[in-house]
């Protein structure tokens, strides 16, 4: 039950990371390897805020703030110029935008890790129905972020930014003709994208360590999540992240113990964490096989 | 000779004079440096197959590079520790024999570059770049939890492979290897290229229904360039385990793919020097910039993004000009 929350926690926190992704792309058709790093910068501002201020929520606000600006303008400095070109001129150029924030951030913070402590309004542990006692701040990060996803399905369906991206997405021309400023459009969804990323970067501060390079890894995941939900999708991202979440904790935990009932213990553990280790993948092949296109994705 | 032929030509013979005058000047760390680009290179060429010649934009490259390292390091160090791979079935003993472990981690990453080729390829497009990198990724991931080959801290052997009559722990026979491998994988490139199968692939980039309508099926041969592509690169893989004696889980992350995929871009994308340009300027650029700043990696960065926005088609592109339709 508990792994089950972990899975849960783990896999809204992917979530936030997926929908920037997947609007970004699914908006403007720009694939986005730069998008770990709006996460990490995300993770560094709340470190040094609540390091320099004592105060984790100023630290979150300023997340938010510097991811936002960090993605605006790179938006408006570089990305602007993409749009246009193939994916491999934007796979290039967002590969050199992570070297230059991981170099950075290096640089202006050394190479050694942050920590965050949990606030302490939401430090100690809650009592759950079943008797399991779970840390508090992880269920917050599991309430936010379904807070979250329910606030992005209320912005893309039911408000005119919302009713902007969608038409963005279908028909871009069409919608520049109709007025609408799309430059000014791209940046708000790439910052709002950057935003959330951040946000995410924030929220697992406090769970692990904050580090260079530690957008890459949860930004691969990002890509699977979008590949296995479909690209675009706010839906799929939800559900592909999800089931990673899930996926990925249950099977480091589950799958050792399921080898363990017929090798001896130490070869069980290395077989099950290094099929755990793949099993996302493996998922994520076998959605291919049956839907090349993800589970919601309908871009043809 | 056209005039890209003539750059070809000076980048060839280049890459192999430096070395030479590095050891008149009693420099032999420039030779290294120069295996490495070879080797690069190599690797470089692979990639250009698909991403230059089949327009495949694969970001999983690192797993054939990886793969080919492995299979080269772990029959080494068996080898050398004398234990067998694989006692059961068949008894399966290491080598320390060059030839056999290139034939090894050719077959290795072929067989690995087969089903990856076959589901990555059901999709296109950005689908393909993510799928690619996810498959790289999960290798990636294998390798570091499997303890057996030194999981996270990576395998390393003590003495250099041996090649039948060379003596390979000279530096400047190992380059030699290096490069006649490098020039003989580049003429098959050239020949592939112009032949049938190079034309159907070129063709497949082009207008895939087209291809379809003459009745050539794409997927086949996207496949099979993917295939071949991923030998390439698991072969420079050995050579890089080799040069190193040393392979670790960092040849299998995706910044190898990414630094893959830069080799070919720098130079110039489907040029058959392209890949050597590339890993030439990389190298060069790793080595003086490194020497400007511990942070030369935010300097190539942002010349990187320079080179995206402003200079595309690589510097041979810069050099030739235009690429002449085949």
């Amino acid at each position: 039950m508990e792994q089950v929350l972990n899975g849960l926690q783990f896999g809204v926190m992917l979530f936030l990371m997926a929908a920037g992704l997947t609007l970004i792309f699914g908006v403007m058709g720009l694939i986005n390897l730069a998008h770990g790093s709006l996460y990490m910068i995300g993770a560094f501002a709340c470190a040094g805020v609540a390091v320099a201020t004592g105060s984790f929520w100023l630290g979150l606000a300023a997340s938010l703030a510097a991811a936002a600006v960090a993605g605006a303008l790179v938006e408006v400095l570089v990305i602007r110029r993409l749009y246009e070109r193939d994916h491999l001129d934007q796979v290039l150029a967002t590969f050199a935008l992570i070297l230059i924030f991981s170099e950075a951030t290096q640089w202006y913070f050394g190479s050694v890790p942050l920590y965050l402590n949990v606030p302490e309004l939401l430090a100690g542990t809650v009592t759950l129905p079943g008797g399991i006692e779970y840390p508090l701040y992880r269920l917050a990060i599991i309430i936010a972020g379904f807070a979250v996803a329910a606030g992005l399905f209320l912005l893309v369906g039911y408000t005119r930014l919302g009713i902007r991206i969608r038409a963005g997405e279908s028909d871009r021309e069409m919608i520049a003709a109709l007025g609408v400023d799309i430059g000014r459009l791209y940046t708000i969804v790439f910052a709002l994208g950057a935003a959330l990323a951040g946000f995410a970067g924030a929220l697992v501060g406090t769970i692990q360590s904050v580090q260079v390079g530690m957008g890459e890894p949860v930004m691969i995941l990002a890509f699977v999540i979008i590949v296995i939900g479909g690209i675009g999708s706010i839906k799929g991202a939800l559900i592909g992240g999800l089931l990673v979440g899930l996926a990925d904790t249950l099977g480091r935990f589950l799958l050792p113990l399921f080898f363990a009932g017929f090798m001896d213990a130490s070869s069980a553990k290395s077989v099950g964490a290094s099929l755990a280790s793949m099993l996302i993948y493996i998922l994520m092949a076998a959605v291919l096989v049956v839907r090349p296109r993800g589970l919601y994705g309908a871009r043809s | 000779m056209t005039r890209e032929g003539w750059i070809n030509l000076c980048l060839a013979l280049g890459l192999l004079a430096a070395p030479l005058i590095a050891v008149a000047a009693d420099e032999i760390f420039y030779v290294t440096l120069a295996t490495k680009v070879a080797i690069f290179a190599l690797a470089g060429a692979g990639l250009n197959l698909v991403l230059g010649y089949g327009g495949l934009i694969s970001l999983g490259h690192a797993a054939f590079f990886g793969l080919g390292g492995y299979a080269a390091g772990i029959l080494a160090s068996q080898a050398q520790n004398y234990e067998p791979i694989a006692s059961w079935p068949i008894t399966i003993e290491g080598t320390t024999q060059m030839p056999v472990i290139w034939l090894v981690a050719i077959l290795v990453s072929g067989l690995a570059a087969l089903p990856i080729g076959a589901l990555s390829l059901r999709t296109a497009g950005v689908y393909f770049i993510m799928i690619t990198l996810a498959f790289a990724q999960m290798i990636y991931y294998f390798a570091v939890s499997w303890p057996a080959y030194g999981g996270e801290d990576g395998l390393s052997f003590y003495v250099r492979n041996q090649f039948p009559g060379l003596n390979t722990l000279d530096p400047l026979t190992f380059f030699a290897i290096c490069y006649v491998i490098l020039m003989i994988v580049l003429a098959f490139c050239s020949h592939l290229t112009r032949s049938r199968f190079g034309l159907a692939l070129e063709g497949a980039r082009q207008n895939e229904l087209r291809l379809a309508s003459v009745g050539i099926r794409p997927f086949r041969i996207r496949l099979s360039a993917f295939v071949i592509s991923g030998m390439i690169t698991g072969l420079a893989g050995a050579l890089y385990a080799d040069l190193n004696r040393f392979v670790s889980p960092a040849m299998l992350s995706w910044h190898t793919s990414g630094e893959i995929i830069v080799f070919v871009i720098l130079g110039g994308v489907a040029r058959l020097y392209g890949p050597v340009a590339g890993a030439m300027l990389y190298i060069a650029l790793e080595f003086l910039l490194g020497g400007v700043s511990e942070h030369w990696q935010f300097l190539l960065g942002l010349l990187l993004l320079l080179v995206v926005l402003f200079a595309r088609g690589g510097l041979i592109g810069l050099l030739a000009g235009e690429r002449r339709h085949v």
